[in-house]
């Protein structure tokens, strides 16, 4: 199967059978969680390291997909499906449930894993990611996996799809909240404004977006000026104060460590009670891209690069998950 | 003359939102154009009002649909298949969200516009997506039978609405069928295919051509997509003359659908009327049909012309020869 890749990696994609032979993590032992709401037992930090695994793999056996995205937002996602969304993996059409839509959706694979991990499917799933007929398509495609709230690729477009949820919840009496996901590159998009300005003049404080700032896009900036790099390519625009240009827009404004787990989920639930307010909110996450390995964090070429088996297997020296369990 | 569809479309969606509690309309800033304000009087509280940002209101409507709204969409045809085309494609064919599109301002006829919102290519564009349904009514009736029709389906609708009134094609025993064609006239010599309003000037033309001894028949297409292709194959076969007559481009959309048909299931000679590969501009409606070829005069100047060029169908149904490019000139 032909494949392009965003940046080409110097290396020659490893073979499945090789990536096979580096014992793939599928059998990874999953965390009890309860049908619905939140899961207060369970360790985020080591969920989040099993994901970022989950995901080096599952883009390595199919040879192709994105990796620094996804690593950045992993404490995110797995913040959100175990401690934050009131979701049941196994009745996706609740009417009651919270929605979520990735809207940076290359980084499809790290929702894919954390919901793989929260019981919306197989882990051992995760290897169709990518191929012919799977319902794990290189960006999310509600026609195919049950769970998805909107389908999303073409950069922009999931805010907007996240207001019309949150508007049409108030107009049925229904009391969940919508939570979108944005990049902060994913902002110099024009149609995030005009979905800013719409959810402010409709007052829906059921509405939060969190941006996944992790500073660093495909060819190189995001971050504002003055802002210590935490990426290896800079191009410098003239930076947007984000925050500053949302509240002016009429937002609630959170900035927290996007991978200190309990300030996501302080947050997340700040934003949930702020709802009456009738002011959507805006979480900016400061993260870094390609987290959680010393070799991809902060590195341009990662944003979607394959990982060599000896890479693979590095990466998973570096998460703590050794044993063939993978714990 | 009859009354304008914009008119009759936001009539209809009033009437239909009565019983129809889910039902709602978004506007992009362009009411009092699309006669959506009408809507947003009788119904306020299903009345969205999205502002000048096209994208987003697409986006929303595909959000609303999630929890079983009918959102129908109101701006000009030129701002969905152009501005928001990808929040079109992505968000509402893709998912196949049961999002109505309402086209105002389709085509040439839009009030001294001029090219920027003439959208004479909306036709290809939306014919091109998989799971899209797209309609040009022909008329009054037709158009309150599609908003109908539109409401109850489920899954996307295109409709093209024309800004200016049209003469009555059809009475009020009329319904509205997805695919359908219609021959609205019969006749030997030469077939104009036609669609929207362009419609009732092929009848004029035909009524001309008549008196100048030339057969026409007309059929009309009101849904390009799906469309009965079977049924424009079959009355292409009686005739050695096909002509396809739009106020679109001729390429990609009714010309472009005939074409298509014809080349796998029925060759015959087929000329295709519209706007020839160019941009518009704005003028008096009188004007641009004049210069694009559409009036009633000048398409059956055109077909007669071409008609004196074609060869009968032989005695064996076969056609001996064909006018070459040359010939035509």
């Amino acid at each position: 199967m032909a494949r392009v890749r965003a940046v080409a990696s110097r290396d020659a994609p490893p073979r499945a059978a090789e990536v096979d032979r580096a014992k793939p993590p599928w059998s990874l032992p999953l965390p009890l969680t309860p049908r619905e709401g939140i899961a207060p037992g369970v360790d985020l930090d080591d969920l989040a390291r099993r994901g970022r695994l989950l995901v080096i793999h599952s883009v390595a056996h199919s040879g192709a997909g994105h990796i620094g995205g996804p690593l950045s937002a992993m404490d995110l996602l797995v913040a959100l499906f175990f401690r934050v969304l009131r979701v049941r993996p196994d009745e996706t059409d609740w009417p009651e449930r919270d929605r979520f839509i990735l809207s940076k959706g290359h980084s499809a694979i790290g929702l894919y894993v954390v919901m793989a991990l929260r019981g919306y499917f197989p882990v051992e799933e995760l290897a169709t990611f990518d191929s012919g007929d799977s319902r794990l398509q290189g960006h999310p495609d509600m026609t195919r996996l049950p769970g998805l709230e909107a389908s999303t690729g073409s950069l922009g477009q999931g805010l907007a799809v996240g207001l019309g949820i949150a508007l049409g919840a108030r107009m049925r009496g229904l009391g969940f909240h919508t939570f979108v996901m944005l990049g902060d590159g994913e902002t110099q998009e024009g149609m995030i404004w005009e979905s800013v300005m719409v959810a402010a003049k409709y007052g829906l404080g059921n509405l939060t977006a969190i941006v996944d700032c992790n500073g660093l896009q495909q060819y190189g900036w995001s971050l504002p000026p003055g802002e210590g790099g935490r990426g290896d390519r800079r191009d410098p625009l003239a930076g947007t104060r984000l925050g500053d240009a949302l509240e002016a827009f009429g937002w609630r404004v959170l900035e927290i460590d996007g991978h200190d787990s309990e300030a996501i989920v302080a947050a997340c639930e700040d934003a949930r009670g702020a709802a009456p307010g009738r002011q959507p909110t805006a979480i900016l996450a400061t993260t870094v891209k390609g987290r959680g390995v010393s070799f991809t964090e902060g590195r341009f070429e990662w944003h979607a690069r394959v990982a060599t088996p000896d890479e693979v297997a590095a990466a998973r020296l570096e998460l703590g998950l050794t044993d063939e369990a993978g714990s | 003359m009859t009354r304008p569809m914009r008119d009759v479309w936001a009539e209809t969606l009033m009437d239909l939102a009565v019983d129809n509690v889910d039902l709602l309309v978004l506007d992009g800033d362009l009411a009092t154009s699309t006669r959506a304000d009408r809507f947003a009087t009788a119904h306020p509280d299903r009345f969205l009002q999205m502002g000048i940002a096209e994208q987003n209101m697409v986006g929303v409507a595909a959000g609303l649909a999630t929890l079983g709204f009918v959102p129908w969409l109101s701006s000009f045809a030129v701002f969905f298949t152009h501005r928001a085309v990808d929040q079109v494609r992505m968000l509402v064919a893709q998912t196949h969200a049961n999002v109505k599109i309402g086209a105002a301002y389709s085509g040439l006829l839009t009030g001294f516009t001029g090219k920027t919102h003439q959208d004479v290519e909306d036709l290809a564009i939306m014919r091109a997506m998989p799971g899209m349904t797209v309609i040009a009514p022909g008329d009054a009736t037709e158009c309150a039978a599609a908003v109908r029709w539109a409401t109850e389906a489920a899954g996307p609708v295109y409709l093209r609405l024309a800004r200016e009134a049209g003469p009555d094609v059809f009475d009020e025993t009329y319904r509205f069928e997805p695919a359908r064609v219609l021959r609205v006239r019969d006749g030997s010599d030469v077939l104009i295919v036609s669609t929207g309003l362009q419609t009732a000037r092929c009848l004029e033309a035909a009524t001309i051509l008549a008196s100048n001894g030339i057969s026409a028949g007309v059929m009309h297409v009101p849904c390009l997509k799906p469309v009965d292709a079977g049924a424009i194959a079959d009355a292409a076969r009686d005739v050695p003359l096909v002509v396809t007559a739009e106020e679109h481009t001729i390429l990609g959309g009714l010309g472009g659908l005939v074409a298509e048909i014809l080349s796998e299931r029925a060759p015959r000679r087929l000329v295709r009327i519209g706007i020839a590969d160019t941009w518009g501009e704005s003028a008096p409606n009188a004007f641009l049909l004049d210069r694009h070829g559409l009036s009633p005069e000048r398409v059956a100047e055109r077909v007669a012309r071409e008609t004196s060029r074609t060869q009968p169908i032989g005695a064996d149904g076969r056609i001996d020869r064909t006018a070459t490019v040359e010939e035509i000139g």
